[in-house]
């Protein structure tokens, strides 16, 4: 039972994670139309000027101020790249979020090197932020901190399993739900966000009222790619900083399309669905061939289809979210929570 | 599910029992009722955000209708899919020229053509050889006077010629029930007398509807009239019967019926 | 039908020798190249472009014409080639009696069904989410090709041998040139099919899908069916590529379903052109340039690419094809002779910008890699210190002054080349007039 709290855990903060990315990039949809393939770049750029920064000025101070720097190179791209290329239309704004990916891979593979950097978390967070004791005959309690070593293993005639929760991912999630709550007061709340929500559906409209329309979109951009900067922080220090981290590029795209494309519940809902989609089937080691034969069946390595039905649902996990993605576009074209297109 | 063969004699082209349409809250079409009757010849007109636009897009299949039936020669197409309704012998044109911006007035009608003729999904016949499919083509070029504007991009053609290729495009497939939207606006006086002319010749025996802003062109080229305001019909009937009625008087606050435009072209 | 005679429509059409020039001097090209650059590298590299030209071809039949952006088209042609391999091997096996030559048929015949199966779903949608969904089959086909090693053949691939069964008239196909001339023919009957389907009425109607896809609804086609055939008949020609490819290196391996792979396919077609039938030809030369031989000159070469490409959507959407046919049009109006200094003076100052940053990008190489040999290296000839701020400060000026110089002589170009097409239009309504 404890185990299968913690990988809950580990299935939500994932979630949580996905969240973070697929937010920035449904609002740079919603707003400009176009969906920014270069993302998960940002996302990486994001660890790695914190990792750089953390060295000069402490992992805190990092963690503010690489998002910013992330969002200033996006706003940047912005101006002088992506717009010059909206006149083109989508298919363009598209070609060249995705030949920035591939630029911006290069470079940090060219400045920092193609093998993981050492981006370790600080005193603060290192540890577990509490711990999971079960005992032998099911009995659960939680203990913060780690717990210690007399309460784990042989504690009198019971056995006590002790799980751990990392305290970089409650740090994630934490910094996670805290976006979250921002980024919804300040769409809601303030007057920046009224004219963002405004230049969603009509930018004319809102230009035509003498905002700048253009520095809106820059702005928004901007912070697209800044809270894909934060999440690459916080990825980074928790998991580890290499080039492959911009391969979760494909799965936020998968998560933007099964919640529904430009929905931001949409994307939640999708984040969340696809990160525990990804982490939940890693216990567990049954495959097809496995339920058939529990049901009776006597499937083994001669019958038909036997590489498909041995496949463990654990060896499975990475695709499930595109076979998700399948499913949704066969049975629910427009996403769980999308607008049907007029 | 075929009507009996005196029904059907009788059927209108375009038949619209208590049609709606909302968005969300929003009620744009309430409970129209409309019958066209097959080679009449009607002009919808009404202030803007009447849902005139609308209305031909409930028609043509663009969108779904929330409430009541739409039937073409007695057959329901409400809920179909566009080709399916075009397939069947309606075509519409767009008020904002909707045209095959990269390819040439001659393919952008011969794309247009191409199904009528029964050619379909056919990748083994080369377009050239397609003798009848061309010969329309240049049928159509000489009726819209754009044969010297052939091979020119649709993009690159001045504005009155791209209505003339908008109109090409929608009565290129031979339907039998042709729907305008606008078709003349943005002309200048003399371009819509000139444009007028030529909408009545290539829709010589055919059902017209059209969506029309000019009351000059309405009352020169309609058989009846039907006022749409707030997405409701309050009037239908000939040109002279409406211009007399106090409603539609009321609704247009009598400035638009009286003057120059009562006396027809 | 009408009453007219088909007569009254008389069009002069004389036998287009332009055509028919044009195909030959392809054929013939084709046939003599080997003979014109005869070492086994020049052989290798002509097979592998005939390769690329059909399978480019046939991601442009999506792009260009269908305007249908793919992440994902390396799925059809690397099933393709996988169904070739176990088809080769049971040839070799002698569970099957197929002749060599036709094995990359059964590669378009794999191609056609995976796009046929994949093509329903990733149809359905269009513009950006027919982008996302297809780059989320091609996760979904990698992936699986390293769960299912029965059939993907794991970490080390499939492996093959293409000399099997009865040499016919003395072709094995053991010998590269033997290949070579089995992909030439290949090349030129799928291009020739390729360049007729744009000429069918299918071809024209997914053109008009390109342009305006709501429109075509109201003349009658349906346009998802229009996308999935022609999907359909892109991923044929794929296949037929991948069946080719198996053939020539004997070896299949899972990056041949790749993102990696499937990103090539994208950015050359678009580099080429995508806007004329003979970009993706052009852009097939590139890639198998650029892989074979810029892969060796530098290891930046990646990072050129990049931003190349990304200059290109930026400043020349359509291509080098693009480009090549604006110029022609110039030079048919006579004009290019004006236009030439500007031209050469452009690539002056991009040569010193290339300088410049080649500089930089190499010593941060060197002081990744090659860190045990010490700071010093040369480039192009001339001695750099990477540990020196003298070296970088240098190669940075070079850049920046590069980089002024470029955009001082592009406004100048620019300036040029309108005055050059105000002239054309002129000239073009004077002979319209006449």
């Amino acid at each position: 039972m404890d185990q299968f709290l913690i990988n809950l855990l580990n299935g939500i903060s994932a979630g949580l994670l996905l969240f973070m990315l697929s937010s920035g990039l449904t609002l740079i949809f919603s707003m400009m139309g176009v969906l920014n393939f270069a993302h998960a770049s940002f996302y990486m750029l994001g660890a790695y000027f914190a990792y750089t920064l953390t060295a000069v000025v402490g992992f805190w101070l990092a963690l503010l101020l690489a998002p910013l720097l992330v969002g200033v190179v996006g706003a940047q791209f912005e101006r002088h790249a992506l717009r010059r290329v909206h006149k083109f239309g989508h298919v363009p704004e598209l070609l060249i979020t995705f030949g920035l990916s591939f630029v911006i891979l290069e470079l940090v593979q060219l400045i920092w090197g193609r093998s993981p950097v050492p981006f370790t978390p600080p005193p603060q967070l290192q540890g577990p932020a509490f711990t999971l004791l079960q005992s032998g005959d099911g009995d659960l309690a939680l203990v913060w901190g780690a717990a210690p070593a007399a309460m784990c293993g042989r504690v009198g005639d019971l056995l006590v399993t002790c799980t751990r929760f990392p305290m970089t991912r409650m740090f994630v999630m934490i910094v996670a739900v805290a976006m979250l709550l921002a980024l919804w007061l300040l769409l809601t709340r303030t007057r920046i966000g009224m004219v963002i929500q405004a230049a969603l559906t009509h930018a004319e409209m809102v230009e035509a009222l003498g905002h700048n329309v253009p520095r809106v979109f820059m702005l928004v951009f901007g912070a697209g790619c800044a809270l894909a900067g934060l999440a690459g922080v916080v990825n980074g220090v928790t998991f580890i900083t290499e080039p492959t981290m911009a391969n979760i590029g494909p799965i936020i795209f998968a998560v933007v399309v099964i919640g529904g494309l430009g929905s931001l519940p949409g994307a939640f809902v999708g984040s969340i669905v696809v990160g525990l989609l990804m982490t939940l089937p890693l216990t567990v080691d049954a495959s097809l061939a496995d339920l058939f034969n529990r049901l009776g069946a006597q499937i083994g390595p001669d019958s038909a289809l036997w590489p498909l039905l041995r496949i463990t649902l654990s060896q499975a996990a990475p695709v499930l979210p595109f076979l998700l993605l399948v499913l949704i576009l066969i049975f629910r074209p427009r996403g769980l929570l999308g607008t049907r297109e007029s | 599910m075929t009507p009996a063969p005196a029904a059907r004699a009788a059927a209108p082209a375009v038949e619209l029992v208590e049609v709606g349409k909302r968005f969300g809250r929003t009620e744009i079409i309430r409970g129209v009722n409309l019958a066209v009757q097959p080679g009449e010849r009607v002009a919808i007109i009404g202030p803007n955000g009447a849902g005139k636009s609308t209305l031909f897009n409930l028609i043509s299949g663009r969108f779904g209708v929330s409430a009541g039936q739409i039937r073409l020669n007695g057959e329901r197409i409400d809920g179909r899919k566009p080709f399916e309704i075009n397939r069947r012998g309606l075509a519409r044109s767009f008020q904002v020229s909707n045209l095959f911006t990269r390819l040439s007035v001659f393919e952008n009608l011969r794309c247009a053509v191409l199904w009528s003729m029964g050619h379909r999904y056919a990748f083994w016949k080369f377009l050239a050889d397609l003798r009848d499919v061309n010969d329309r083509v240049e049928e159509l070029l000489v009726m819209l006077g754009l044969q010297r504007r052939r091979d020119v991009p649709a993009t690159n053609l001045t504005y009155a010629e791209q209505r003339a290729l908008e109109i090409g495009l929608t009565i290129a497939g031979g339907a039998g029930v042709i729907l305008l939207d606008e078709p003349t606006a943005g002309m200048s006086r003399s371009e819509t007398g000139r444009f007028v002319q030529l909408i009545r010749d290539v829709t010589a025996g055919r059902t017209l509807l059209t969506v029309e802003h000019d009351m000059g062109v309405v009352f020169g080229l309609a058989d009846r009239i039907a006022v749409l305001v707030y997405g409701e019909i309050i009037a239908f009937d000939t040109p002279e019967a409406v211009r007399a009625d106090p409603r539609v008087q009321e609704a247009y606050l009598g400035a638009v019926l009286a003057g120059p435009a009562a006396t027809g072209d | 039908m009408p009453s007219r005679q088909s007569a009254a429509h008389y069009h002069f059409q004389p036998w287009n020798v332009g055509r028919w020039l044009l195909w030959s001097a392809f054929a013939l090209l084709m046939l003599v190249a080997p003979l014109l650059w005869t070492s086994s590298l020049a052989h290798t590299m002509l097979s592998q472009m005939g390769i690329a030209i059909i399978v480019c071809l046939a991601y442009n039949m999506l792009l260009g014409q269908g305007g249908m952006l793919s992440f994902g088209h390396a799925v059809y042609s690397g099933l393709g080639s996988y169904l070739a391999v176990h088809t080769l091997n049971a040839v070799a096996d002698g569970r099957l009696w197929l002749p060599v030559s036709l094995v990359p048929l059964v590669g378009g015949l794999a191609g056609l069904f995976f796009a046929a199966l994949l093509g329903w779903v990733t149809t359905k949608k269009a513009g950006t989410t027919f982008a996302m969904i297809t780059l989320g089959i091609g996760e979904l086909v990698w992936s699986m090709s390293l769960m299912i090693p029965e059939f993907f053949g794991g970490e080390g691939g499939i492996t093959t041998n293409r000399v099997v069964g009865q040499p016919w008239l003395g072709i094995s196909f053991g010998p590269q040139i033997q290949v070579y001339y089995l992909i030439a023919i290949y090349c030129f009957v799928c291009t020739a099919a390729m360049y007729a389907f744009t000429r069918t009425p299918l071809g024209r109607i997914l053109n008009a899908v390109r342009d305006n896809p709501e429109r075509v609804e109201f003349v009658g086609y349906d346009t998802q069916r229009v996308r999935y055939l022609a999907f359909m008949i892109s991923g044929f020609f794929a296949g037929i590529a991948g069946g080719l490819a198996t053939l020539n290196f004997e070896i299949v391996t899972a990056e041949v379903v790749g993102a990696a792979r499937s990103g090539a396919y994208l950015l050359f077609v678009f580099l080429g052109g995508a806007t004329f039938f003979f970009g993706p030809i052009i852009g097939a030369v590139l890639m198998v340039i650029a892989l074979v031989l810029l892969s060796e000159l530098t290891k930046a070469w990646l990072l050129y690419l990049g931003l190349v490409f990304v200059f290109m959507i930026m400043y020349a959407p359509g291509g080098i094809a693009s480009l090549i046919m604006m110029n022609l049009r110039v030079a048919l109006f006579g004009r290019l002779r004006r236009l030439v200094g500007a031209y050469l003076a452009l690539a002056a100052a991009a040569l010193v910008v290339l300088i410049g940053a080649g500089a930089m990008i190499e010593m941060l190489y060197h002081l990744q890699l090659n860190q045990a040999l010490g700071p010093r290296m040369s480039f192009l000839g001339a001695p750099l210190d990477a540990h020196d701020v003298d070296s970088w400060f240098g190669a940075a000026f070079v850049m920046v002054t590069g980089l002024a110089l470029f955009e001082l002589v592009r406004r100048q170009f620019k300036r040029q080349w309108d005055e050059v097409q105000a002239e054309i239009e002129v000239e073009i309504k004077r002979r319209e007039a006449l």
